[in-house]
């Protein structure tokens, strides 16, 4: 393998100065790319960190918030959830079915490091658009790979969310959440270990599988980067398997002192962040790393990122049982090396060092890059844009469009790949409620779980739409009937060394930041993944929110389909008419652009307050919340779900009829209930001072919306058909 | 017409966790000789050509475009038969 | 009423069907490790669903060569319950203890969802507590179902009365029309001559609790419970 300088490994010239001074001497190549991939963005958070100090992360159910693995939430009954969000957005771009295989991999092991049994995977995509044959290409290779992965591990996948925009031609997104059930007493935090403890390495043989991912992650993607694709890893879901199982063995049973994955920047990584945690040192012999090639050399073996591997710290005297544990799952667990007391990290091949660097420097060492943002001059110029100028269309003919937008239309197509009923613990499956709902067996409870970003809104407003990404998170959880409690998040940027790419993400983590301090949904993990460039442009800012909530009894949940004739519709929440950013004016005006719906954040938890009592007293049928295509989509989705009509009247607004009906400001659900039960609902809302609006009720086979002179009549079936079929169609 | 084989398989050094588990597998019903198992993929191609030359070259470009994956494949091409 | 579970490296509903019997049915149960070259005193064994060895190969191919394996063929021969769901059924179909062998689904792609299926007879241990010409629901979730075999074997299953499961619409009609991967005959279930072992790729232990949809596939276990307790009087009687 060609040797790389260290400008080509991604260190800034200042940094290589910065090395120089730390180790009193230049580093011979082992040791740079020791540094090289412990100060990359993707292991030293180095353009990020400062900004995410901002995130408010306690709470009083928060057990764990980031720095460790992932997050830990207290769900009661001494149970807690352990969850995490991250990217694999260049793997999967580079190979989209291994890329996406491997994502799914890596933020499994994120979950049962911790000692949590993994329970539950979701995932967040973005693609160009679905026109383009190698967009096609892209995402189904991305569906196949977290499919087959997840569903070979059998966890299922139940939840998530899929976008088509020509911002991410070229640089898709792949972000993949997982949630794993541990008793609280039975949780591991990363390796706090004592000297002269060894060192055990488990799992699947060392390749040359992913040499320099980590700094290749922190990089724009080229055609550089395509000469750089026999780095790929591939994953192999029945080891992971395998490892789930004996890891969680191995917890249960008290053995290890600690555990870490190895994930990004491999081994050097994990045993550097296993010996930080005390100041400790370490040394490792790579002769003594199994490998799977021939010739590897220590910088090989070091930085591999071959997957499936675990670092294990073995309590005192317990060496032998976990061997044997091993053992029966038919995995080899060897012992490479031991943590030592004077804060080095050291490399030794057989008896001979061949690399020493001081550990602390390591981790704790990396340059923090505090950059100055810009507001760009498409901000202001969006904002102006006049709606108002745009002609009016038919409704009818919009909402079909609406409900045919690969953005809209059902997502059946992917998530009929993922086994999502795996564990018989899943209550409300994907497409049927406003997020995925499992039971906890064992008890009455349900957690439920959602991913969510509108990145359109966090591009032409990213404070504003910060806020809504973690308000439509909440609100989505409110509407199956599970309080919010905390979430994590993946920032997906552009280049931050760009002002106006600095600038979206100052703005949005600060919206972010607000939002989740004032619905009390700390922040617990995340990750970040930038450089999300092509020759074309940078991304949409697509800050990714991945949010838990809390079923106190599963009994009460509600899904989003319209039940029973005669049920009255009612919108909660106010009727507006902001329709900056929204889909109908992507689908039916080709224009991205407009002032972005204003968040209220006092209004949206008193209506998230509102729904949670609602539920809990079974007073609602369905309840769906206003999002992507506004309320018609809203109410068409309710009724295609429920195979059942409604007929509503919108009076009491002035104005267009398609600023109402496809406005995708927040802060609004649309339910159905018993007629009798609206007195009740109506006082209750009143107590929260959430507006009431009653526009209608369930009845017939037909869509039928009236608004002004305005009307959209469609039958049922005719919708399900254009939203059910729309993705599957391109795909065919 | 002309018959070809086409053998795809995994570039050296990237990991076949299917040929592992086979191998495992073979180990347990005592077949100890065995050190190690790639999997593959065989595809026969029938072209309407008599050109062995130009059929080689068409047959190279497929495969580096759809019958092999090429971040992680490598394939031979055999031409076997010419009617 | 004793259960065992087996459970292969790969195995991934081996606690869902543990689950059923001992939460759901309340009956005595076990995981059975495939390590084990002998089986316990069981009155049924279950072959759960899963990737056992990550499918590699052939699915099925490689587990059939358990060490387990031997113990569960030699306990169906002497008329022992045996059900092996999804992957299970696949690693029937591998041991010989059914006919017949999997295909990719039609579509290549793994399909999660919930099927229809037709009971095609109520006399056996595995359908004793539903009724002829019943519906029910059931999730599927597989690669691999597309059940294949020749036209004599097909012949010989009709014969026999072998086909237990057909994949059908709401309204009952078993037609290719409404087959979610290709399967012969729509065939989602079949049983052997002798009645005692049955494999089918839906997953009945996903829908035996109301909390998760539905309780249809309930039915399946409590029918083998049934027939077992029918052994019992008889033999006492």
């Amino acid at each position: 393998m060609q040797e790389l300088n260290y400008r080509e490994m991604g260190l800034l010239d200042e940094e290589y100065e910065k090395i120089k001074e730390i180790m009193g001497r230049e580093p011979n190549y082992l040791e740079l790319s020791i540094w090289a991939v412990m100060w990359s963005e993707h292991c030293g958070y180095k353009n990020s960190r400062p900004l995410l100090k901002t995130f408010p992360t306690e709470g009083p159910r928060v057990i764990q918030g980031p720095g460790e693995n992932a997050g830990i939430v207290d769900i009661g009954d001494g149970q807690a959830l352990v969850f995490k969000i991250e990217s694999h957005n260049h793997p999967s771009a580079i190979e989209p079915y291994q890329g996406a295989a491997t994502g799914v991999g890596g933020i499994v092991r994120d979950i049962f490091t911790m000692g949590a049994r993994p329970i539950a995977s979701l995932n967040s995509l973005r693609f160009g658009n679905i026109e383009d044959a190698r967009v096609r290409e892209l995402f189904a290779g991305v569906v196949a790979g977290i499919g087959d992965y997840g569903n070979c591990l059998g966890i299922p996948t139940v939840g998530g969310e899929v976008y088509f925009n020509p911002s991410y031609q070229g640089n898709p997104l792949v972000n993949a959440m997982c949630v794993g059930l541990v008793n609280s007493d039975e949780i591991a935090l990363a390796v706090a270990s004592d000297v002269g403890s060894p060192l055990m390495l488990v799992g699947a043989k060392t390749g040359r599988d992913g040499i320099h991912g980590a700094t290749f992650a922190s990089e724009e993607l080229s055609e550089k980067s395509q000469q750089k694709r026999p780095s790929v890893q591939v994953g192999d879901p029945f080891m992971e398997k395998l490892l789930i199982e004996a890891c969680l063995q191995l917890i249960k049973e008290d053995l290890v002192a600690g555990m870490q994955d190895l994930g990004a920047a491999g081994l050097t990584s994990s045993i550097s962040e296993s010996a930080s945690k005390k100041g400790r040192g370490v040394e490792i012999d790579v002769l003594k790393v199994p490998r799977r090639e021939k010739g590897m050399t220590p910088y090989e073996i070091m930085i591999s990122e071959s997957q499936e591997r675990m670092l294990i710290v073995p309590r005192a005297g317990k060496e032998k049982r976990i061997k044997e544990i091993f053992d029966t799952w038919g995995l080899d667990a060897v012992v490479i090396g031991q943590v030592t007391d004077d804060g080095m990290f050291r490399v030794f091949e057989g008896k001979k060092m061949v690399g020493e660097v001081p550990n602390a420097e390591l981790t704790a060492g990396c340059p923090v890059y505090v950059r100055a943002g810009q507001e760009p001059s498409y901000y202001q110029e969006c904002k102006r844009f006049d709606i108002d100028a745009l002609p009016e269309i038919k409704i009818g003919e919009a909402l079909q469009k609406l409900l045919g937008s690969p953005n809209i239309a059902s997502k059946r197509w992917v998530y009929s790949q993922y086994d999502y009923q795996v564990m018989t613990n899943t209550s409300i499956i994907p497409g049927n409620g406003d997020a995925a709902v499992l039971r906890i067996k064992g008890t009455d409870k349900g957690v439920a779980m959602t991913t969510d970003c509108n990145s359109r809104f966090v591009y032409l407003d990213p404070y504003q739409g910060g806020m809504l990404a973690v308000c439509e998170s909440a609100r989505n959880l409110a509407c199956v009937g599970a309080r919010p409690l905390a979430l994590t998040n993946c920032l997906n940027f552009g280049n931050p060394e760009k002002t106006h790419i600095y600038w979206q993400m100052q703005e949005s983590i600060k919206g972010m930041a607000a939002a989740a301090k004032n619905l009390n949904t700390p922040v617990v993990s995340g990750n970040v993944s930038l450089y999300n460039e092509t020759a074309a442009g940078a991304i949409y800012p697509t800050p990714v929110v991945g949010m838990v909530g809390l079923l106190p009894d599963i009994k009460h949940r509600v899904d989003m389909s319209f039940k029973d004739e005669g049920d009255i519709v009612v919108l909660l929440g106010r009727l507006r008419d902001e329709l900056g950013g929204s889909e109908y004016l992507a689908v039916c005006h080709g224009v991205e652009s407009g002032a972005v719906p204003v968040v209220d954040l006092d209004e949206e938890k008193k209506l998230i307050e509102l729904s949670l009592e609602l539920i809990g007293k079974d007073m609602l049928k369905s309840c769906h919340d206003i999002s992507e295509g506004g309320l018609a989509v809203a109410l068409a989705e309710s009724a295609i779900k429920g195979n059942i009509g409604f007929k509503v009247n919108i009076e009491g607004q002035k104005g267009r009829a398609d600023k109402t009906l496809f406005s995708e400001a927040p802060g609004r659900v649309a339910v159905s209930l018993e007629r009798d039960k609206l007195p009740e609902l109506t006082a209750m809302a009143n107590n929260k001072e959430i507006e009431v609006h009653v526009i209608g009720q369930v009845e017939g086979s037909n869509i039928c919306i009236n608004k002004g002179n305005q009307h959209i009549n469609m039958a049922v079936c005719d919708a399900a058909k254009i939203w059910g079929e729309a993705i599957e169609c391109h795909m065919k | 017409m002309l018959k070809a084989n086409v053998y795809v398989t995994l570039k050296e050094g990237v990991l076949d966790p299917q040929g592992d588990a086979v191998k495992k597998s073979l180990h347990v019903l005592e077949y100890q000789g065995v050190k190690e198992v790639r999997i593959g993929k065989f595809i026969e191609v029938c072209l309407e050509s008599k050109d062995k030359e130009s059929a080689l070259r068409e047959l190279e470009e497929m495969s580096d475009k759809l019958l092999a994956n090429p971040v992680m494949e490598d394939y031979r091409v055999e031409i076997v038969e010419v009617e | 009423m004793r259960f065992g579970v087996v459970v292969f490296p790969g195995s991934n509903c081996d606690a869902d069907c543990y689950h059923v019997i001992k939460d759901v049915l309340q009956e005595e149960v076990d995981y059975i490790w495939h390590k084990e070259s002998q089986l316990g005193a069981y009155d049924a064994i279950i072959l759960p669903g899963g990737f056992s060895y990550g499918d590699y190969l052939r699915t099925g191919a490689i587990a059939r060569f358990s060490p387990i394996m031997p113990a569960v063929i030699d306990f169906a021969n002497r008329g022992g319950l045996v059900i092996g769901i999804c992957n299970g059924f696949q690693i029937l179909l591998e041991a010989g203890l059914l006919p017949g062998a999997m295909l990719r689904n039609q579509s290549l792609k793994f399909i999660c969802d919930t099927a229809y299926l037709k009971v095609k007879r109520n006399d056996t241990p595995f359908t004793n507590q539903l009724a002829a010409g019943q519906l029910m629901k059931v999730p599927i979730a597989h690669g691999e179902g597309n059940y294949y075999c020749d036209e004599a074997t097909l012949e010989e299953l009709r014969r026999n009365n072998q086909i237990l499961f057909t994949y059908s619409n709401a309204a009952g009609e078993d037609s290719p029309d409404f087959n979610p991967n290709g399967s012969i005959a729509n065939i989602a279930g079949i049983i052997n001559k002798e009645g005692n072992v049955l494999g089918m790729m839906p997953h009945p232990e996903r829908c035996s609790e109301e909390v998760l949809g539905g309780t249809d596939g309930v039915n399946i276990f409590v029918s083998m419970v049934k027939s077992f307790q029918e052994v019992i009087q008889r033999c006492k009687n």
